[in-house]
């Protein structure tokens, strides 16, 4: 598929380079961003990957549409540069009792046993695709195949910060009560957004995690630290 | 003890504002700011402020303040509102203009009248600690101006210290509000995920404001929009003035506090000129679209600037205003026993 420019009125353009959630497609997002950040473009304000698309946010009064196309353009063409450092995130999960509201639920409908559906869930590590919905919100891919079921039919009004779900291919992390419709299968103690943080959201687009499973005394353990400000989510630099 | 205003009643939705909180929607976090930038501009320039600097915005219903400093120069722009400065020194001073108050002074901003929103901005600012780079709260999220929230009875507002001694200023004649405006869109980022009569219908027909309004967005009632394929798209990013069309095809037209990505298709974005005037738009309020082109939304942006810049021009000292002031008198039985409950 052609890289299309979609123009958000005058002041943001979308970069998209398919229709479709694709690993391959997202590393051609994150390399366009660090692109478009690296060459500081006079008039672009922010960039912000998602899935299938890169958004780029400018100021009409400092660049025109045509002028931003034709800088992007000439980053399409460039020469690949490195992408800015990842990072391997390694987060504890409770898939145990209230913190796993929908397991059985899952399990059921996935024609699996629960301990099998964790053993699927913590088997693999995830790509951040992107941070949007809600400040912090991760969606990371891409799930087994297994588990794989559409939303809920009844979004909950409120589902608990830090939540661990599932829906369509994607796993997330929900950083704050919010409504929700994704099936709650864990519960992580970690803190995934603060706004004192220089930068608020714990993970980035192109980072990965690793869910690690813990029982309900290390969950409660965890949860106290992080209360107490002395618990820093175990990570690694990824080699580029 | 440090200058403050003193919320005496806190009005319907009174948050501090800048013009928004950029750097950080790669982390989910929504630009917020002003619902209307260009009353926000006024009224700081109005008191001889950076256009950027920390001011009130006020959603409906105005508060009532009062001054705990020797002296404030306040500056009011957007709709009708007006200051009425309360107690024995009681008097309704207009709007579009900056008043100087002194200690113990409370002064109410009456009702907004057409506009959903107004302005009030403080010479030197309103002093709250910047959050992400910005005085903007994002009430949704908690952070951001006072204590990441709307507010309330009893709080004390920090000004900045020292702010420079200015003269009164007023405005000529207040902006268009362009409630009769047809708002400039232009078509996508998903307008093929449309029908054609879809289009049509964006163009030719008239939508109003719901009750469904808030800083997040103003959902529009009028004809639905039809999806030619399922209303689903993959999760894309978000401009403000972007119209997008959920399963029932009610457009929602999305304003400062909107999510920074959404699955749902957008049919077209209204042009940044246009901004303001959809921000300041109430409940029941009529709204018509024409589509337009990128290079022309960009050029009916720099008339917008260089029609605010000649607003500004032509401030002027306030004095002159005192002098119709038994125009005003009279206008003070009608106006003081309003309650200003338009919601």
């Amino acid at each position: 598929m052609r890289v299309r420019f979609l123009p958000s009125a005058d002041s943001a353009i979308a970069v998209e380079f398919s229709d479709r959630i694709d690993r391959a497609v997202s590393e051609q997002v994150l390399a366009l961003a660090a692109r478009v950040d690296r060459a500081q473009l006079a008039g672009v304000v922010e960039t912000v990957p998602t899935f299938r698309s890169l958004m780029i946010h400018y100021d009409p009064l400092r660049i025109a549409a045509s002028e931003l196309v034709a800088a992007v353009e000439t980053l399409l063409a460039g020469a690949a540069e490195r992408a800015p450092s990842r990072r391997l995130w390694h987060v504890p999960v409770c898939y145990e009792g209230e913190l796993a509201p929908d397991l059985a639920e899952v399990a059921a409908r996935t024609g699996l046993a629960p301990d099998e559906v964790i053993r699927l869930h913590a088997g693999r590590r995830y790509h951040v695709y992107m941070i949007g919905f809600l400040p912090g919100y991760p969606y990371m891919g891409d799930l087994p195949e297994a588990l794989v079921l559409p939303r809920r039919v009844d979004p909950r009004l409120r589902v608990p910060p830090g939540s661990v779900a599932i829906a369509t291919s994607m796993t997330a992390i929900y950083p704050h009560e919010s409504p929700g419709g994704w099936h709650l299968i864990g519960a992580t103690p970690i803190r995934l957004f603060d706004d004192a943080w220089p930068q608020p959201a714990l993970l980035a687009p192109g980072d990965a995690v690793q869910f690690e499973p813990i029982d309900r005394a290390a969950f409660a353990e965890l949860a106290a630290a992080v209360t107490r400000g002395d618990y820093e989510v175990p990570h690694e630099r990824l080699a580029a | 003890m440090r200058r403050a205003l003193k919320v005496v009643a806190p009005g319907l939705h009174t948050t501090v504002q800048d013009l928004g909180r950029y750097g950080y929607q790669a982390a989910g976090v929504p630009v917020s700011g002003a619902l209307d930038a260009e009353c926000f501009r006024l009224a700081n320039r109005l008191v001889g402020n950076p256009d950027n600097t920390a001011a009130l915005e006020i959603l409906y219903q105005g508060p009532t303040l009062e001054v705990a400093a020797d002296r404030v120069l306040v500056g009011l722009a957007g709709g009708d509102a007006e200051i009425e400065r309360l107690g024995d020194r009681r008097r309704v001073l207009g709007g579009w203009r900056s008043v100087e108050l002194r200690r113990g002074d409370r002064f109410r901003i009456g009702r907004l009248g057409t506009a959903a929103c107004c302005y009030l901005a403080v010479a030197g600012g309103i002093a709250v600690e910047p959050c992400l780079g910005s005085a903007s709260t994002f009430v949704r999220g908690g952070f951001g101006g006072f204590a990441g929230r709307a507010l309330r009875e009893g709080d004390l507002l920090p000004l900045a210290e020292d702010a420079e001694a200015m003269a009164e200023l007023r405005l000529k004649s207040p902006p268009d509000p362009g409630l009769d405006r047809i708002i400039r869109i232009v078509l996508g980022p998903q307008q093929d995920h449309f029908t054609e009569g879809a289009i049509e219908t964006l163009l030719g027909a008239e939508f109003a404001v719901s009750k469904s309004a808030d800083r997040m967005g103003l959902r529009l009632d009028g004809p639905r929009l039809q999806h030619r394929d399922g209303y689903n798209i993959v999760s894309d990013g978000i401009a403000t003035g972007a119209i997008q069309v959920p399963g029932s095809g009610q457009p929602i037209l999305l304003l400062a506090d909107h999510q920074t990505t959404g699955g749902y298709p957008k049919i077209a974005t209204v042009v940044s000129a246009d901004l303001p005037v959809v921000g300041r738009r109430r409940p029941g309020d009529r709204i018509r679209f024409r589509a337009v082109e990128v290079a022309e939304a960009e050029q009916l942006r720099r008339d917008s600037e260089a029609a605010l810049a000649a607003l500004t021009a032509a401030m002027s000292a306030a004095a002159a205003a005192e002098e119709i002031d038994h125009d005003l008198l009279h206008q003070l039985n009608l106006i003081s026993g309003v309650v200003a409950g338009d919601e």
